[in-house]
This record gives C-alpha cells, structure tokens and sequence, in this order.
C-alpha cells in the first residue's frame, strides 16, 4: 500500500512528457523505452549511439531525481525503491516484458505517452490490453494465490 | 562526426536525464507504487494509489502540446528527418505481445523506464530482471524476423524496419 501522490505524479509526468517532446522535436524519435532498448540488440552502427546516450542517462538522472525529489517536496519518499523480486520472478517478468514489447510494439511510454499523443488507434488498444492483463495479473497474485 | 550528428547525441542525452528525473520525481522507479496502482481491488477500500494515472496523464499532455509544436517542422532540429510513423493496423501480435508485456509488468510493477531507471536506484535488485529483458526482446525479434523472411515479404528485411 502506498500513498496518493497526486503533486509529484504530476511534475514527474510533465517532465516524462518534456522528454518526449524534446526527443520527437530535436532528434525525431519516439521516446518508447523498450524500443530503444530493444533496438540495441542487433548491433546496428549508424543507429546505436543515440541509444546508448539515451539510455545511460535515464539512470543518471533517476539518481538526479531521487536525490532532489525528497528535498523539494514532503510527499516523495527518500527510500531506495523496494523490488522485493525472487530471482525467478525478475527473470520470468524480464522476459515477459522484454518479449512482449518487442512483439506488441511498445510499451508504457511508446505506446501510453507517444502512440496516444498521436491519437493512435494501435497504441490505444495496446494501452487498453497491457493495462487489463497487468490488473489481472496483480489481482491474481495479490488475491487469488 | 558532423556538427549534427554530435548535437543529437546531446539531445538524446537530456531527454534520457529528464526521463529519469521525471521518473524519480513520480516515484515511478517504485514497483510498489505501481502494483498499488494496478491493485484495482484497493478501490473499494479506499486505499487504492491513482498515483501512475496522474503521471500518463500529465505527462500525455505534454507530449500532445509538444508534437503539435513539431507539426510545421519539414525535420527535427538536429536529427536527419522524423522517424516514419509504423502502420496504423491493430492485429494480433499488437495484442498477444501487449497482453505478454502486461502479465510481466503485474508480476514485477516493473516496465521498461523504472527498470532501466533503476539501475541508478537500486542495481544489484534490477539487474537480473533487465538482463532478461533484454534476452526476451532479442529473442522476439529474432523469431519475427525469421518468420517475416520466411512469409511473403518481399524484401525480406524485416529485420532492418
């Protein structure tokens, strides 16, 4: 159980959203972490680096985050994130979600953030899909098992 | 390297620095607080997080007001042009891959941002999981690039779109 935090969702969605606008204005890419990602594998020269910036400066700026988030403002926890996942469970998710965005297109950012704000139809039902079974899977797991 | 093609790579790593503020600030490098969110059953006790609703949704605004500034763009700042938009069909592997994705993201309150993300936060926890995102995307485009080559396209360079 966590607390609603609606001030701090907001800023930290706003800054997800400048993000995006600024990858899609400056470079003309879609800011869909799993496509980025997945796109490091196979190695592809001319496209590679981009990629790789990207994605070693996510961390970066988490540990930014983290670090300023609780300064500023009370409702942001200055606890390290709990993952509490079993060995099995990480890498049983890990591929699901490695396979499944690579086959699906995309995920919470390149299908919720930049495929709705193109009024995409695809990304639409993407959203709708990966939303369902995550609630059901939660669901099952919390309540059913 | 071109003028261009560094400025890109400056780009590129402001916007992944913004993301991964962004993210912290949300608290969406937390799996708790989005297994809170997707925990719908907490609705009718009242304790239920709407937390990540919040964040998509603010952060979907902007995304909107930033790509209409991109509109009368014939290309982006720095980048050679925009990247094509992919088909607008809705078929199966859209569904069967997001329904996957969905199950692993219920299992863990893990995508692929806070994970990513949280090899900043919490590396020795996360490793194992992205690891294994990385082998299941390789693997899935492994097999629908040999599926593609092996169907009727014409090119057979499923692998390069």
């Amino acid at each position: 159980m966590t607390e609603f935090t609606p001030l701090s969702a907001s800023i930290g969605g706003a800054l997800i959203g400048l993000s995006a606008g600024l990858l899609w204005l400056a470079n003309g890419r879609t800011a869909g972490i799993s496509g980025i990602f997945g796109g490091v594998m196979p190695l592809r020269p001319g496209d590679l680096a981009w990629r790789l910036v990207f994605l070693v400066a996510l961390p970066i700026g988490a540990i930014i985050g983290a670090g300023i988030g609780p300064a500023v403002l009370s409702e942001i926890s200055d606890a390290p994130p709990q993952l509490g996942l079993s060995p099995l469970v990480a890498i049983a998710a890990g591929l699901l979600v490695g396979a499944g965005t690579r086959i699906g297109g995309g995920c919470t950012s390149g299908h919720g953030i930049c495929g709705l704000a193109r009024f995409s139809v695809r990304s639409l039902v993407a959203v709708l899909t990966f939303m369902a079974t995550a609630i059901v899977t939660v669901y099952v797991v919390r309540h059913v098992l | 390297m071109t003028r261009n093609s560094t400025l890109s790579l400056v780009t590129a790593g402001a916007a992944g620095l913004i993301f991964g503020i962004g993210l912290a600030i949300a608290q969406m490098t937390d799996p708790q607080k989005v297994k809170a969110f997707l925990d719908v059953a907490t609705i009718a006790d009242g304790t239920w997080d709407p937390s990540l609703a919040f964040v998509m949704g603010v952060g979907l605004l902007v995304t909107i007001a930033m790509y209409r500034l991109a509109r009368p763009l014939p290309k982006p700042w720095v980048g050679a042009a925009f990247a094509p938009a992919p088909k607008p069909k809705v078929d199966s592997p859209l569904v069967i891959g997001s329904a996957v994705f969905g199950i692993g993201w219920g299992l863990a309150g893990l995508c692929p941002g806070p994970a990513i993300a949280d090899l900043g936060l919490a590396p020795g926890e996360v490793a194992l999981f992205v690891v294994a995102m990385l082998a299941g995307s390789w693997g899935a485009g492994l097999t629908l690039a040999n599926r593609g080559r092996s169907s009727t396209l014409p090119h057979g360079n499923a692998a390069t779109t």
